[in-house]
């Protein structure tokens, strides 16, 4: 433990900008993937269209796409935003699918009570079909949450700095327990952001414990 | 820039030679095929055990949680460890490809045991109804049934192996990674570029090869308008999160499936 014990300073700057490299993508692509999925259950056929390019998108692999990002987006080479934006698609080509699959396992006859009772258009998606959707969404967000902690520390390889830096830095001067310190770091971030995800979810459905309780 | 990277892509030098872009695709994909075969021997038969007899199914918990573990530190602390007990070229390739297999073990094992598990039950009692021993109601019934999802496994597998070979150039391992690593310590943008130009196009084709051989294979039956996971009402992302999730902390990682 005398490395980690000296470089907990470190360890903690590295661990703040891993959060916002995995963390922030997480959101933006959840807020780009919501209408796309909605689009994709409005249409029958914008689905297949944006299901395949979601798995197009998703199919390269992660070092390539940080390092053709300059290529696309104009940025610098080292820059972080290379790693957002990267990730941002990660998270939407994930997202896109769950959404739409999420919406379209609302019942049929909940949209129909829903739409008896006058909920339309914007109102009916956010009070009544979203919501009943999260569940859905909240366990393909929890996979993107994971794998986007774990694709984050390969940006070490580009000299974005976060978590991932442990890994390279151990493995360049032989320091196994510097190694065993970004991985045990990483995992514990998944799982925060995990426990996170599942502590919105239970907070967004309350009649599901209510169900629970009762049966 | 892009004209400067078509113009290396197009060049002959860029392609020939034992470390020409050439030679580095087929070794990338070897070792991807190499890493494939031996996780699939390795989890298929695990899988079907786990999902035919409902026996250990920790396994495949333990296999997700798996994933949280980040690719890159696997490598790296299997490579301090298992490489200097190697000498020769082998340093850089037994460890290399020991991660691989270890990281693609987990897609393949849950797709198996995902699709395994989906297997009507009221197909499995008609299959032993009808007298079928435990081993003809798994190549009969229950392969034949699990492979959409099966398959689906080994493809998000062998784009994963694709894409960590990738990184393991930075451990030594030969490939397209080296276009990538090799760049980026000398600045070279444009072979770098290039070089992760010609992974994603390798990642798109395997992809696309694989769902073909996928569409290929799979029953008839299990295909087109009257498939099973659309008659239970659910569609085929949430029917894999709900069979994933059996109590693991972490939910699984399998996206595609047949649809």
């Amino acid at each position: 433990m005398t490395w980690v014990n000296d470089h907990w300073d470190e360890i903690f700057t590295l661990a703040r900008s891993h959060v916002w490299l995995a963390g922030l993508p997480l959101i933006l692509g959840l807020l780009i993937a919501l209408p796309l999925g909605w689009a994709a259950r409005r249409w029958t056929r914008v689905y297949p269209v944006l299901i395949s390019t979601s798995g197009l998108l998703y199919t390269i692999p992660s070092l390539a796409l940080f390092v053709m990002m300059p290529l696309i987006i104009g940025t610098k080479v080292l820059d972080p935003i290379n790693v957002v934006v990267a990730m941002t698609i990660y998270t939407v080509a994930l997202l896109v699918r769950t959404v739409a699959d999420g919406l379209g396992s609302v019942p049929d006859d909940v949209l129909q009570a829903a739409r008896a009772m006058g909920y339309r258009g914007f109102r009916r998606f956010f009070g009544v079909e979203l919501p009943l959707a999260v569940p859905v969404i909240a366990a393909g967000l929890r996979v993107a949450a994971v794998s986007n902690v774990s694709i984050v520390s390969v940006a070490s390889l580009i000299g974005v700095s976060q978590l991932g830096n442990l890994l390279t830095d151990g493995y360049d001067r032989f320091i196994t327990e510097e190694i065993l310190a970004g991985i045990v770091a990483c995992v514990v971030l998944a799982l925060i952001f995990d426990g996170l995800i599942l502590l919105g979810q239970r907070l967004l459905t309350p009649w599901l414990r209510a169900q629970g309780a009762r049966s | 820039m892009i004209g400067s990277i078509l113009e290396w892509l197009t060049s002959a030098d860029t392609w020939s030679g034992d470390s020409g872009l050439g030679a580095r695709l087929v070794q990338h994909l070897w070792y991807s095929l190499l890493a494939v075969v031996i996780a699939a021997v390795i989890a298929i038969p695990l899988g079907l055990w786990v999902g035919h007899t409902g026996r250990a199914r920790w396994l495949v918990t333990l296999a997700n949680s798996l994933r949280a573990v980040p690719t890159l530190g696997l490598l790296f602390a299997v490579a301090l460890w298992l490489g200097p007990k190697f000498t020769s070229d082998l340093a850089f390739l037994i460890p290399s490809v020991v991660v691989l297999v270890v990281l693609v073990i987990p897609p393949i094992l849950s797709g198996v045991y995902a699709g395994v598990e989906a297997v009507d039950p009221a197909a499995r009692d008609a299959a032993r109804g009808m007298g079928m021993t435990g081993a003809e109601v798994v190549r009969q019934v229950e392969i034949p049934n699990a492979l959409p999802l099966m398959l689906s496994g080994l493809r998000s597998a062998f784009l994963q192996v694709i894409a960590t070979a990738t990184v393991a150039a930075y451990v030594g391992l030969g490939g397209l990674g080296r276009y990538l690593i090799d760049g980026l310590k000398t600045g070279d943008y444009v072979s770098t570029a290039g070089g992760a130009l010609v992974v994603s196009l390798l990642a798109l084709a395997v992809d696309g090869v694989l769902a073909l051989i996928q569409r290929l294979v799979v029953s008839p039956g299990l295909t087109g308008k009257a498939s099973l996971t659309r008659r239970r009402g659910m569609s085929a992302v949430s029917a894999e999160v709900a069979s994933s999730d059996g109590g693991s902390p972490l939910p699984e990682t399998n996206r595609r499936i047949s649809s």
